[in-house]
């Protein structure tokens, strides 16, 4: 197994761009590193490990966005006073990945790039309109986060590219809700993710664990938007289904996930009373 | 730090701080920390249980936070401070042996390593239940009351 060990950024994306052209960068390693002895596959590939590169740990505030780094990590948020009063929803999300072991290891930017359809942390980046900044040698990009996932563990991420920024606006948020359903309270899988978000920019409704990628919901934002009456979860169905392609699998049945979706959104979401009309 | 590049079969060495001792190691770069330090540096105390960062038998602290040492690539520790069950001292586990919070003892170090870094930064239980903070150590035999309970009575103890 071959380790590129850069000590800073500019080294890491020289790496990328030349010698270690294709290395799989290894951020907390809390998804890389499962059931590793037995993934002999894995042993034969050449990774870059970023655990060096210190400069892109910290938070940064601007007058209008919360920047993550490129290597903050779920706890880093969870135990951050300010991002728990402007974006609750980070530390929502962020408290229920696995239980504090995984939190201290698993970066935001990991989740993003591991584009699991089951992300804890991806639906409420999403919700809060993130964008990533892609940093190569040769230099840098954005991508809107809502935009990033073209299919199944697809993305448009060059294989030179690191994420080094995820930016969100800030903005007055009049509804934040995140929900995670899982088999219990920790060290589980989300059977169905859900986060909501109004804003002056409008509704962002965003699901995990229901299609081949993290997805906003048009369908639903649109019913929001219009202030439509919902007198029913079943009245939520086809909007549901026009959104998300959810499937059976170990974790649930696509059935299952449809209807509590729906009925999330009427319970937590329509039917909450804190709808701005 | 120089970038380094480490080509097939070769070992890597780094150094970090160990229980409060600086310490070389050289190891395969598949190693993860976990097999580091009970194949290398014969620490044993810490266990090996699912090997998929969910029952936390495993937990050390890196600089002071606990995580699971089968997650963690060897080479990340370069550098860092490791601390493992074999720092403490036994000594002080009263409250453990008193509240039954150990049985058959293939979960307690690393409960032990969790409970300590609560017991290092009590402002944690501002906002989280001490519940919450140990959901990452299962453990199959006690039932977790007397797990919590000791932990309870030690964070007594250290503010009395």
């Amino acid at each position: 197994m071959n380790v590129l060990l850069p000590g800073d950024l500019r080294q890491a994306l020289d790496m990328l761009s030349g010698d270690g052209s294709g290395a799989i960068p290894i951020a907390g390693g809390t998804d890389l590193l499962v059931h590793w002895p037995q993934h002999s596959e894995a042993h034969a590939r050449t990774y870059l490990d970023l655990s060096a590169l210190s400069e892109l740990r910290p938070v940064t505030w601007t007058d209008d966005e919360l920047i993550l780094g490129g290597l903050t990590t779920f706890w880093d948020i969870v135990q951050d006073p300010r991002a728990a009063v402007e974006f609750p929803l980070l530390r929502e999300a962020g408290r229920q990945v696995g239980a504090v072991q995984i939190q201290a290891r698993g970066t935001w930017a990991g989740n993003v790039v591991n584009a699991s359809p089951a992300a804890d942390g991806v639906p409420v980046l999403m919700a809060y309109d993130a964008t990533l900044v892609l940093e190569s040698s040769q230099g840098s990009e954005t991508a809107a986060l809502s935009d990033f996932y073209v299919g199944y563990k697809e993305m448009k991420r060059r294989p030179d590219q690191l994420i080094t920024q995820i930016r969100l606006p800030r903005r007055e948020h009049t509804f934040q809700r995140f929900f995670k359903v899982g088999s219990r309270r920790a060290q589980a899988i989300a059977k169905v993710g859900l986060a909501v978000v109004n804003s002056k920019a409008g509704w962002r409704v965003v699901a995990g664990s229901m299609a081949p990628t993290v997805c906003r919901c048009p369908s639903i934002e649109a019913l929001l938007e219009s202030g439509a009456l919902i007198e029913a979860p079943e009245d939520l169905l086809s909007a549901v289904r026009s959104d998300v392609s959810p499937i059976d699998d170990i974790r649930s049945s696509a059935h299952y996930r449809e209807h509590v979706m729906a009925r999330l959104l009427f319970s937590e979401v329509f039917k909450s009373g804190q709808l701005p009309r | 730090m120089n970038a380094a590049v480490e080509r097939g079969g070769t070992m890597i060495s780094i150094e970090f701080t160990l229980n409060g001792d600086t310490v070389s190691v050289e190891f395969d770069p598949r190693d993860r920390l976990l097999d580091t330090l009970r194949y290398t540096l014969g620490l044993t105390g810490t266990k090996e249980g699912c090997g998929e960062g969910e029952c936390g038998a495993c937990t050390v602290l890196i600089d002071g936070l606990p995580v699971d040492s089968c997650l963690v690539p060897t080479y990340q520790v370069r550098g860092r401070r490791v601390d493992t069950i074999e720092s403490v001292d036994g000594g002080t586990l009263g409250a453990f042996l008193e509240g039954g919070a150990t049985q058959c003892g293939a979960c307690t170090p690393g409960v032990v390593m969790t409970a300590r870094w609560i017991l290092a930064n009590p402002d944690l239980r501002r906002t989280h239940r001490l519940r919450e903070l140990m959901a990452g150590n299962l453990c199959r035999c006690t039932g977790y009351d007397g797990i919590i309970d000791s932990i309870e009575e030690g964070l007594k103890e250290s503010q009395s």
